[in-house]
């Protein structure tokens, strides 16, 4: 395992973690509100640089949230987030260009092409040789025959493999994923998951999953952070984790943490926190996000 | 292939203000408007009903005696210039909104590029889109009504350069209401211009107004345009003065426009509302 979770405080300032392996992500005391409700409460975790981690949890846990916070497109209300040794609320602009972000949720433009897509994010990544970059990454990702077609006109399947290359497009050292794989069919996720975990042998990249979907948790993360209610309840290697609760699956302990039915045995996080009268969270966050938490 | 030895990138990667992102928004908008006949169309037509409306009423006037028959000229003029104001802030909030319309503002959000280049690409379209309705319109203004807008020479300039600021002014403001408010917003982009209308004096002088209206319109900037073009016009005199004051109130509305931009921008990531989109 590659990763870790300073959850509570526990974490230090540091910009390496054990062994001297970097810190791609350090989060103190991150917090969203809306209002009177919370969407993310004081959150610390450390991601080590070329881990895989997900984020799970329920609808309107806060994953979408912590992303978006993590990505700038919104202000927490406290705490700090530092990417690659940048403070991302006072410096983000220093690291966007080693970042990017898929979600089924965020569009492409529809009436431009693919190409015509990938060129104006490539130039806003300031990407040199741009047209080999655009041909390269058509090429791995089964798009080159797709590059004339405007993005509206795409399949379910082939929109993702578009946001997939816009993803990729400036070979981020961080990657964030937001249901990467929702709505498609298992063969074309499986090929999704396949190339996404290909990118991160080969570039040594950090990726960031929020996903509903256990066995791709399962196959692609070193680790799990368990969200429930704005808070990271539990984390741990997916195998760490069945064998804490007892259960079998990942399923079964996501449903544990949502339902507040089940309990680790030893060194997690207890489960079932979920107080009476704490109130939901995320999606009641007025005009929070289109949270596909 | 190994790419890691291959630096995507020329260096210094982080610039505090790149032109090169500003060219990739309008390089967008671009694709988008000659990749859409309906939308070229859309500006031509506008123009063209106005001018043709307000042309052959010049016309008419014009075959009258006495004072009907000299302001023929100044009718057209003020129609011109009048869409090169509300055109100017159109084509800027148009532009903005392909974004809200098409969901993409969280993608761009995410990239480098910054609020400031987003806004001078939004300008920059302001003018183009403009130029492709405006310019065919000028010419048939010189066909069939015998106006020659470009025969205005260098005062011309200090006009574009005034309605334009003013335009972009509202056209920021309209924006950054959209971006924190979302599309239930838009009517504004629409119809907020046409305050303008009978405040700045678009087609009769500042003396019409009564005397507590003639202050709020001397505090709008397109009053000395369009005070200046009827000078221009009527009495034959180029009013450096009135270009001036112009000038002045439109660095103001200008700057307080862009502050409201950027104030909105960050409203819209404190509510979360870059990533939610519609309504």
């Amino acid at each position: 395992m590659d990763a870790q979770t300073t959850e509570g405080g526990r974490g230090d300032d540091r910009s390496s973690g054990a062994g001297g392996t970097p810190i791609a992500v350090q989060v103190r005391g991150l917090t969203k509100r809306y209002g009177d409700v919370t969407a993310v409460e004081a959150i610390d975790f450390d991601i080590v640089g070329g881990s895989t981690t997900g984020l799970l949890g329920g609808n309107g846990a806060g994953k979408t949230t912590t992303i978006a916070m993590l990505m700038g497109l919104v202000l927490p209300t406290g705490g700090s987030i530092s990417v690659m040794d940048v403070d991302m609320l006072r410096h983000r602009h220093r690291v966007l260009h080693r970042i990017n972000f898929e979600s089924p949720y965020v569009d492409m433009p529809m009436r431009l092409t693919v190409s015509q897509n990938l060129t104006v994010f490539g130039r806003l990544y300031g990407l040199d040789r741009l047209r080999d970059r655009i041909a390269e990454i058509a090429s791995a990702l089964d798009l080159t025959h797709l590059l004339d077609r405007p993005c509206g006109r795409l399949s379910a399947g082939q929109k993702t493999r578009v946001s997939l290359a816009k993803a990729l497009i400036n070979q981020p050292e961080l990657l964030l994923l937001d249901e990467p794989t929702a709505s498609l069919d298992p063969d074309t996720a499986d090929w999704v998951r396949s190339h996404l975990e290909a990118y991160r042998a080969e570039r040594g990249a950090t990726i960031l999953l929020a996903s509903h979907n256990m066995p791709e948790v399962e196959r692609l993360c070193d680790r799990v952070m368990m969200m429930k209610e704005g808070r990271i309840v539990d984390d741990g290697a997916p195998g760490e984790l069945i064998s804490r609760y007892g259960r079998d699956t990942l399923e079964d302990v996501f449903l544990d943490v949502a339902r507040g039915t089940g309990r680790a045995e030893a060194g997690g996080a207890e489960v079932g926190r979920a107080e009476a009268g704490r109130g939901a969270i995320a999606e009641r966050g007025g005009r929070a996000l289109q949270d596909s938490d | 292939m190994d790419t890691r030895s291959k630096p995507l990138f020329s260096p210094p990667v982080y610039r505090s203000v790149s032109p090169a992102r500003t060219g990739a928004m309008v390089q967008r908008y671009l694709y988008l408007l000659v990749g859409s006949w309906p939308r070229l169309l859309e500006l031509v037509y506008w123009p063209t009903v106005q001018m043709l409306m307000w042309g052959f009423l010049s016309l008419y006037l014009s075959g009258q005696s006495g004072f009907f028959a000299e302001i023929g000229a100044v009718f057209i003029g003020s129609v011109l210039l009048w869409d090169i104001l509300f055109r100017g802030q159109l084509g800027f909030s148009i532009s903005f909104m392909e974004e809200m319309w098409s969901r993409n503002m969280g993608h761009l959000m995410m990239t480098p590029l910054r609020p400031l280049e987003f806004a001078a690409a939004l300008m920059v379209m302001s003018m183009v889109r403009l130029a492709i309705g405006l310019v065919p319109v000028t010419i048939m203004a010189i066909a069939f009504f015998g106006f020659n807008l470009w025969g205005l020479g260098l005062v011309l300039v200090a006009f574009f350069v005034n309605l334009f600021l003013t335009s972009w002014a509202i056209g920021l403001f309209v924006s950054g209401l959209i971006l924190r408010f979302g599309l239930g917003a838009e009517s504004l982009a629409w119809s907020l211009a046409f305050l303008l209308l009978p405040l700045a004096c678009v087609y009769y002088p500042v003396d019409v107004l009564p005397g507590w209206l003639q202050w709020i319109s001397l505090s709008l900037a397109p009053t000395y345009v369009f005070e200046g073009m009827r000078a221009l016009l009527i009495d034959g005199v180029v009013r450096i003065d009135l270009m001036v004051w112009a000038l002045l109130l439109n660095v103001v509305y200008f700057s307080l426009g862009l502050f409201a931009f950027l104030r909105f921008f960050d409203a819209a990531r404190d509510a979360g509302s870059l990533l939610q989109l519609g309504e």
